[in-house]
């Protein structure tokens, strides 16, 4: 057991790996052997993540170097500097970790009756995989550049999955537009990885941020950065892909993509938080992450209102939401030079952004998979040929109840729970900010309710007679996120006093993230 | 239960107040008309039209919130054009905003 | 702070292909054109890589009957071998993507052949 607790790092990304490349083997003798390997690699991983977590959130800050001679030799005898891939793990990555296990078992579940009709199902199971590693590799690594060859397996992956239904026109432009995004963005964060290792030679996060003087190139470096992980999260005037490919995605994937768009959110809190830090002139950057935010929620959400493709309506409120994660970091990132502000409202309106990433993956992945319940059973995501669902897919209806209600911050839901933090903290920072945030929550309100007035109420339609429920394994899926934000509405205190403080204090503390690799020499 | 400096927030008391209301609404219901039965009586009376056939009653996507929409025309279109769908303009957004960025970071902090 | 690198062509050469690349993927609309576009980006941040590591009079990085003098840095070297694999998968999968753009649509314009916008 100790031993599976030092090197669940590893093994928590390497074992998706592995099965992804055992499922073309073993899916060519049965399908039903492969299925039964994916869930259960995956819920073996959740197991993994959630021993992980309960050590880091005990004894700290857990360091694993690959190829060492003990995991936790980061750096070497008679070296000044880290010289190995080093997985550094805090409490803001693990808090990203148990969402993405969480959010790719529930897919995983549903998928499985999803795509039973489609063919080349192994192919889906391995890129699925590839696409954990992915987000796994991304929150767990403590080395620039390896965060980007993560990026660039999360992003391939994710191309061809939102490709993968090839028969339909639309999901081969879906895919290639995020493909191009993803190669330049990814193209030039390698630019700005190359411009900080020019200066300080060395790669690892905790040693740049040691050896970081906010000198020209590291101010180019960081514009690239920030604006190469905004456009991967989708914050506007950058966010044009979102809808595109969102929609046309397979529905399990698009939960699982939402999660993979918050693991770029992660990789550019940590550039600004871990890597600059103290250095950078926080109270510009922040006021630049605040803007993104604010921009995103407003457009985000106006436009979401005359769509009538569901799942484009969706996405558009992904980007929304995304506006409100950053508005709440970006006003900790502004005062974080300030002491008093930032013990009087700027660790709280993190710790509302941050509990806002993971109520937003549970209750985006929960209306993602109910869009792609209607999508199963009716045919088509067009919400002007909907009508009347309500009557036949009853649990499929109450599931989007609960993620609309969450969406829109009505209490109890855990959406509230979160708003209400990013709104007391905002207030105090800038009253107008606020103001915007509750009245884009309003229009939220509104949007979920035309989508659900145009495909679940109204009469029984003739054409949709035979429609029935969603399959079992559909449900379940969706049952273990609605499970997930009951439990969150419930007791959001202690989620939050757990799970959510220790990520925001380990982001604020850049000190701990640093002597976790470098060995508290300063 | 979250605390904030104005207030706090614990969803027991919320959930524990509002199923009190819905048993007092519940209440006040059952002490209404004894003598209705379900589907004996007539027809709601709407508006003096007939009844539309099957299929037509329902309201459809693209005309919610229309009131909405055509208020906000003079903000709605250009931004539904700037939505062009062209891969070639996402990648012009990309190059414009890092430009901007970087201005912004080299007035504010000094070259 | 760049110590030990003598000249600057390289790096010109690095800024030209890069705006060259960008020019590309931004005013041609063939799609074909747009990822050879994304190839020569490819292009121009690999030689940056490598160009980075370069110190003047430096011999290759390897031990064996090494010639005396300075190495230049292998580092950069490793990264660039990565980030040309990387480009020949994502190469590999825009092309197959636009192919099947092509299919369905009948066109490789990215004005002409798109369905989805607003």
């Amino acid at each position: 057991m100790d031993k599976l607790l030092t090197h669940s790092p590893i093994l928590i990304i390497a074992i998706p790996l592995l099965v992804a490349f055992l499922t073309p083997l073993i899916g060519r003798a049965s399908g039903k052997a492969r299925n039964v390997l994916v869930v259960a690699s995956l819920a073996f991983v959740e197991f993994l993540v959630i021993i992980l977590a309960r050590d880091i959130y005990l004894n700290g800050i857990h360091v694993y170097a690959l190829g060492a001679a003990s995991p936790n030799l980061a750096i070497p005898e008679h070296f000044m500097v880290p010289v190995r891939i080093i997985l550094e793990i805090d409490a803001m990555s693990i808090f990203m970790a148990i969402i993405a296990a969480t959010v790719a078992l529930a897919a995983v579940i549903y998928s499985l009756s999803f795509m039973k009709q489609e063919t080349g199902q192994t192919r889906f199971y391995t890129l699925l995989m590839l696409l954990v590693v992915g987000m796994f590799g991304m929150v767990f690594t403590g080395d620039l550049f390896n965060m980007f060859v993560f990026l660039e397996i999360a992003s391939i992956a994710g191309a061809a999955l939102v490709a993968f239904r090839t028969r339909f026109a639309d999901a081969a432009e879906g895919g290639f537009k995020y493909i191009v995004i993803s190669a330049a963005g990814a193209l030039m964060v390698l630019f700005a990885v190359g411009l900080l290792y020019a200066q300080y030679n060395v790669l690892n996060i905790g040693a740049l941020a040691n050896a970081m003087q906010f000198s020209m190139l590291d101010k180019i470096a960081l514009a690239l950065l920030i604006i190469v992980f905004a456009m991967k999260l989708g914050a506007i005037p950058l966010h044009m892909w979102v809808p595109d490919t969102y929609a046309v995605a397979p529905a399990g994937v698009s939960a699982i993509l939402v999660v993979s768009s918050q693991a770029s959110m992660y990789a550019l809190f940590r550039v600004c938080f871990t890597l600059y830090g103290a250095t950078l002139n926080m109270y510009t950057v922040g006021w630049i992450v605040i803007i993104l935010g604010m921009v995103s929620m407003f457009v985000g959400v106006t436009m979401a209102i005359p769509q009538t493709d569901i799942k484009r309506l969706m996405a558009f409120h992904a980007v929304s939401q995304s506006g409100y994660m950053l508005l709440g970091v970006g006003v900790g990132l502004a005062v974080l030079g300030d002491p008093h502000a930032l013990a009087t409202y700027g660790r709280e309106a993190m710790s509302g952004g941050i509990f806002h990433i993971i109520n937003h993956a549970m209750y985006k992945g929960l209306l993602f998979l109910t869009a792609g319940a209607l999508f199963y059973r009716v045919g088509h995501r067009d919400l002007n040929r909907m009508g009347g669902l309500g009557h036949k897919m009853k649990i499929t209806s109450i599931f989007f109840i609960i993620g609309a209600l969450s969406i829109a911050g009505i209490p109890p839901f855990n959406g509230f729970a979160s708003k209400f933090m990013i709104y007391e903290s905002v207030y105090q920072f800038n009253p107008i900010l606020a103001v915007i945030a509750m009245l884009v929550s309003l229009i939220t309100l509104a949007s979920f309710a035309k989508a659900f007035q145009a495909a679940f109420t109204g009469p029984q339609l003739p054409e949709y007679k035979d429609v029935k429920e969603a399959p079992k394994s559909m449900l379940i899926g969706m049952g273990i996120l609605a499970a997930a934000i009951v439990f969150f509405s419930i007791c959001p205190g202690l989620i939050v006093h757990h799970i959510v403080e220790p990520a925001t204090d380990a982001l604020i503390n850049q000190g701990a993230y640093v002597s976790g690799i470098m060995g508290g020499t300063p | 239960m979250i605390e904030s400096p104005s207030g706090f927030w614990g969803p027991v008391v919320w959930i524990i107040t509002a199923v009190v209301a819905l048993l007092i609404a519940y209440f006040i219901r059952s002490r209404g008309e004894k003598a209705h039965k379900k589907g004996v009586q007539s027809e709601t009376f709407l508006m003096a039209n007939p009844s539309l056939p099957e299929g037509k009653a329902h309201v459809r996507a693209h005309n919610i919130y229309w009131g909405f929409f055509e208020g906000l025309r003079k903000y709605y279109d250009p931004t539904i054009t700037a939505h062009t769908g062209i891969v070639n303009d996402y990648i012009i957004w990309f190059i414009g905003v890092i430009a901007i960025v970087m201005i912004i970071l080299f007035v504010s902090g000094g070259i | 702070m760049i110590g030990g690198i003598p000249f600057n062509g390289p790096f010109v050469a690095v800024a030209v292909l890069v705006g060259i690349a960008f020019y590309i993927m931004v005013s041609k609309r063939n799609m074909i054109k747009l990822v050879m576009g994304l190839s020569v980006l490819a292009s121009g941040v690999n030689l940056f890589l490598v160009t980075l590591g370069y110190r003047e009079g430096g011999v290759a990085p390897i031990y064996t009957n090494a010639p005396a003098g300075i190495m230049v840095l292998p580092v950069p070297q490793a990264l660039t071998l990565t980030s040309i694999v990387i480009a020949v998968a994502v190469l590999a999968l825009m092309l197959s993507m636009i192919v099947h753009i092509y299919r369905h649509t009948g066109s490789t314009d990215s004005e002409k052949s798109r369905i989805m916008k607003g």
